[in-house]
């Protein structure tokens, strides 16, 4: 509950938000309710105006602040005539109609009122007065000028600096200790939060509305009072100790670091929220202090105020010194890996290599395909092509097949390297070929995907699409699937008929990859695009900050993906979230391959990466000297890949 | 004009039989989408404030949609029939964004394009609609929201409260939605049971509903429905009252969907029917 003025009280209203089930107002059966928002409550039904005079001493100066059942006024004592000695009169209604009840109330509050008069200690609001009258009764307390911590954050323009927070923290600490070594009972305050922490003229924490403090009686289950969002689980049950404490002051810290209220947040989120996601300034020290003080299980948490004051206390932040690990800058860790081998062709290597049956086929600008071991790297042989190779070839029944700038698709017999037949066309071919239903499919730059009898090389058809196409064609669900540089997915009959397109506001160069529901492929839009196998409708769409050339893989739900904007992404499958990113030194154009929990790829910054495919922490990476737009190719524990260093390179996994 | 350029390509290029001649040339037999519901005061209550709203599309032809149904319970909140109005309003907001945003520009062009918005995000864009609508419109009332767009075998579920999404197989109940209430994720937690969650003072408190607040964070889901598989959605007062095991029986052993909806509604309000109960059954199109 926000308070309704800067001004603030000794004692903060009850606010609508607080968990306790109101006596005398049985909660009616069956009825939802939903969790009050953060607007304030208004009451001004019964509120008592300026001037009114209670106990023929106090006066009524103004209202600090209102609730659901109580109010907080600004008052003058009159006993003190010569001076204005300020108050904060707090009225609590009572609207009980069973006189029992309304009795028990009665004493409940002046117990709170007896044992807060006990109460002696600096950060601590002192309690003057109580009384009734008729249905209502009222504390009065030292007044305190100043703000509470909830409008302090408000005003703070971006974040509060650590060591700000730290130091109020450890001042909450003290005050606890004492509440917690009261004798001859604990006293669990029950509600830390940013508004009951108010900040003094002179910068000191005062923890105010002791309105629900109770003696602490250890087992006994008492009525649920806390607020919600900083409450712990266990208080939902009735558990009232002081571990209850250390997780709200936790759940403060939590809120004045990240900025976010936990009252307009999932209950118990803190952990899927963590700080250092909306403010990367924290250090890691402090957020595994706040972490432990909010752990839902209770005996995990910090034993004892004075144990988490000790933690809080050897950060270096406590202690006005810098340095301290700050989320912002991960650390670099980089395992050394050693190519096993590698081989030079004449000029840049922009295709991926295809392995089968222990040999490496891979094409090469220097218009060769080479045939490469895949044990040792040693050349078996290549065959040349009367141009450049960026397509990827693709191996089937013996034979190895490959496009050429060359406007030629070649069948090359793979043990031999002896040419089998060609295909013509019109244009470039740098889609790389998938053979399947006795065919092999690819695109040209002359706008068609193309049918080729697998045996002879002869067209059986072609499909004009809306563009040069350069992506690779998937096939799956009785339908291939190509993007092309006009922007569409077509999808396409194995008999060449369209199925269904589906247009992006850029070239579709990404290859499409399939599952039994979806098509996923990137787009030079900058977007990713999940999209139903069936009828081509998109059912989720991911923007990156760059054009998306790159082809995705899929595995584990997961979609990998690199962009031009230099990040190598991990989205959930199902439905296109972030799940992690990863950020390179250049363009990631080159495909992923994933295996065994591993994603490898190679970026324009002439690295070839191999992440955790869950968690997209680096397991290594190998540096070549040019970039690497290659994608690599994961066969029995090795990494097989291509750099515009002219090399062809294998690691293992 | 595809059409157009598709026959001169054919002529051109010339295959007369297909790669596949094992494939047959037409689009196999379409099963139809069924969808059963039913929506009851219950024992207690005087007025119902669920709201059941039920849009299915079938197209059968060359060049045929998929079959599309779209199915949105709301169970409303809120004093002097607000709950209904809001519950209501919620499920027309949603109808009309999604038919508007997703499903009637499918009818009119050949190719689905980027400029229209996707399918997750045509959802969670209809269920903020719906949200602003009922804060603009029913201040003070809220309303969950349960809605699962049907293509295919596949469910598409956005969801905000604590009216539920269930698959239902041959091995029981299947959860896909989580309840947006604080006691089940004191639950979730291992902090209550379910039996204390059930007579929790606070079991009705929700943390998160349509009309509530000016940014509404809404849950997504995808799930296969199986073969033989049904997808159920309800409100509190069907789930509260009458156990996962007992409804998984009626929908398991009742063929007739309309019969199933009927039976469970039945067995709430022997329970005792303390609240609105509603009840939808789908069953996906087999392909």
């Amino acid at each position: 509950m926000r308070s309704l003025e800067t001004h603030h009280t000794g004692a903060g209203p009850s606010s609508g938000e607080s968990l306790a089930q109101e006596p005398g107002a049985p909660e009616e059966l069956g009825t939802r309710r939903i969790r009050p928002s953060s607007q304030p409550l208004e009451r001004t039904e019964g509120q008592l105006p300026n001037g009114h005079l209670l106990q023929n001493r106090y006066r009524i100066m103004g209202v600090l602040g209102v609730g659901g059942m109580s109010a907080v006024y600004k008052a003058q004592d009159l006993r003190f005539s010569n001076v204005t000695r300020l108050c904060a009169v707090k009225e609590m209604f009572n609207t009980a109609t069973d006189p029992q009840v309304r009795a028990m109330i009665v004493r409940n509050f002046e117990r709170e009122a007896n044992i807060l008069a006990t109460l002696s200690y600096p950060a601590i609001v002192q309690v003057y007065d109580y009384f009734t009258e008729g249905d209502r009764s009222y504390l009065v307390e030292e007044y305190v000028g100043g703000k509470d911590l909830e409008n302090v954050l408000s005003e703070t323009e971006g974040f509060l600096p650590e060591a700000q927070v730290v130091h109020w923290a450890i001042q909450v600490c003290e005050v606890l200790s004492y509440l917690h070594s009261y004798e001859p009972r604990p006293i669990v305050f029950r509600d830390v939060k940013p508004s009951n922490i108010m900040l003094d003229s002179h910068g000191r924490i005062r923890l105010v509305d002791f309105g629900i403090a109770r003696v602490f009686q250890s087992g006994q289950k008492g009525t649920m009072i806390g607020t919600e969002g900083y409450s712990p689980p266990e208080q939902y049950r009735g558990i009232a100790e002081p571990r209850v404490d250390i997780y709200a002051l936790g759940a403060t810290m939590h809120h004045l670091l990240s900025k976010q209220d936990p009252q307009l947040e999932p209950p118990f989120s803190f952990h899927e929220r963590p700080i250092h996601k909306t403010n990367p300034l924290v250090s890691r020290e402090i957020v595994e202090i706040i972490d432990r003080a909010l752990e839902y299980d209770i005996n995990k948490r910090y034993g004892s105020a004075e144990e988490i004051q000790r933690a809080l206390m050897s950060l270096s932040s406590a202690r006005g010194i810098g340095g301290t690990t700050a989320f912002g800058t991960p650390a670099f860790i980089s395992g050394d890996v050693l190519a096993l081998w590698r081989f030079a062709c004449e000029d840049e290597i922009r295709s991926s290599p295809a392995v089968h049956n222990d040999v490496v086929y891979i094409g090469s600008y220097d218009h060769n395909l080479y045939a490469i071991n895949a044990d040792n790297g040693k050349f078996l042989w290549k065959y040349a092509t009367e141009g450049g190779i960026a397509s990827s070839p693709c191996v089937h029944q013996g034979r190895v097949f490959v496009g050429s700038a060359d406007r030629v698709l070649y069948a090359i017999n793979a043990d031999t390297g002896r040419i089998s037949w060609t295909c013509p066309t019109q244009g470039s071919v740098w889609s790389s070929p998938q053979a399947a239903f006795g065919h092999v499919f690819f695109g040209s730059d002359d706008r068609h995907l193309y049918a080729a009898n697998i045996h002879s090389g002869r067209v059986a058809w072609s499909f004009e699409a809306d563009g040069p196409v350069r992506s690779s064609p998937a096939i799956g669900n009785e339908a291939i699937y190509v993007g092309c540089e006009g922007g569409v997915v077509h999808a396409v009959d194995t008999g060449g008929r369209l199925r269904w397109r589906f247009r992006a506001r850029r070239g579709v160069t990404s290859s499409p990859v399939l599952t039994e529901e979806m098509v996923y492929v990137g787009s030079q839009d900058w977007h990713v695009y999940s999209l139903d196998i069936r009828s081509g409708w998109s059912v989720w769409r991911y923007r990156t900050g760059g054009s998306v050339v790159s082809s995705p893989a899929v595995s584990e739900g997961l979609v990998f993906i690199g962009s031009v904007d230099g990040y190598l992404y991990a989205l959930d499958a199902e439905g296109g979230h972030l799940v992690w990113r990863y950020a390179t030194d250049s363009q990631v154009t080159g495909s992923p391959a994933v295996a065994n929990g591993a994603v490898y790829f190679g970026s324009v910054d002439g690295a070839v990466y191999s992440l955790d495919a869950h968690t997209g922490a680096l397991r290594w990476r190998f540096q070549t000297d040019g970039p690497v737009t290659s994608s690599p190719t994961v066969v029995d524990g090795m990494v097989y890949i291509g750099s515009t260093d002219r090399y062809v390179y294998a690691f293992p996994v | 004009m595809q059409f157009l350029r598709n026959l001169l390509r054919l002529r051109k290029t010339s295959p007369s039989t297909p790669i596949l001649s094992s494939l047959p040339g037409v689009t196999p037999t379409h099963s139809r989408l069924k969808v059963e519901w039913v929506t009851d005061v219950g024992e207690v209550r005087s007025h119902n404030e669920d709201t059941a709203l039920i849009v299915t599309a079938a197209h059968d032809g060359d060049d045929a949609l998929p079959a599309f149904g779209l199915f949105v319970l709301a169970d409303g909140m809120g004093g002097h029939q607000a709950g209904e109005i809001a519950s209501s309003l919620a499920a027309r907001v949603v109808a009309h964004h999604i038919m508007r945003q997703f499903y009637l520009p499918t009818l009119i062009s050949q190719e689905h394009d980027a400029s229209q918005s996707a399918l997750n995000e045509a959802l969670v864009n209809a269920v903020q609609a719906a949200n602003s609508a009922v804060a603009d419109q029913v201040p003070g009332a809220g309303t969950t929201l349960t809605c699962a767009l049907v293509l295919g075998p596949r469910a598409h579920i956005a969801h905000v409260g604590d009216s539920r999404a269930y698959i239902v197989t041959e091995e029981g109940l299947d959860q896909t939605t989580h309840d947006h209430s604080l006691v089940d994720r004191l639950v979730e937690l291992g902090q209550l049971t379910r039996d204390e969650a059930a007579t929790h003072p606070q079991k009705n408190v929700l943390y998160r509903a349509v009309g509530q607040s000016d940014v509404l964070e809404v849950d997504t889901y995808v799930r296969m429905i199986p073969p033989g598989g049904r997808l159920l959605l309800c409100s509190d007062g069907l789930w509260g009252m009458v156990g996962e095991t007992e409804m998984a029986d009626i929908v398991q052993t009742t063929s007739s969907l309309q019969a199933a909806c009927e039976s469970l509604v039945a067995a709430a309000n022997r329970a005792g029917g303390r609240d609105n109960i509603t009840a939808i059954l789908v069953e996906p199109p087999l392909s």
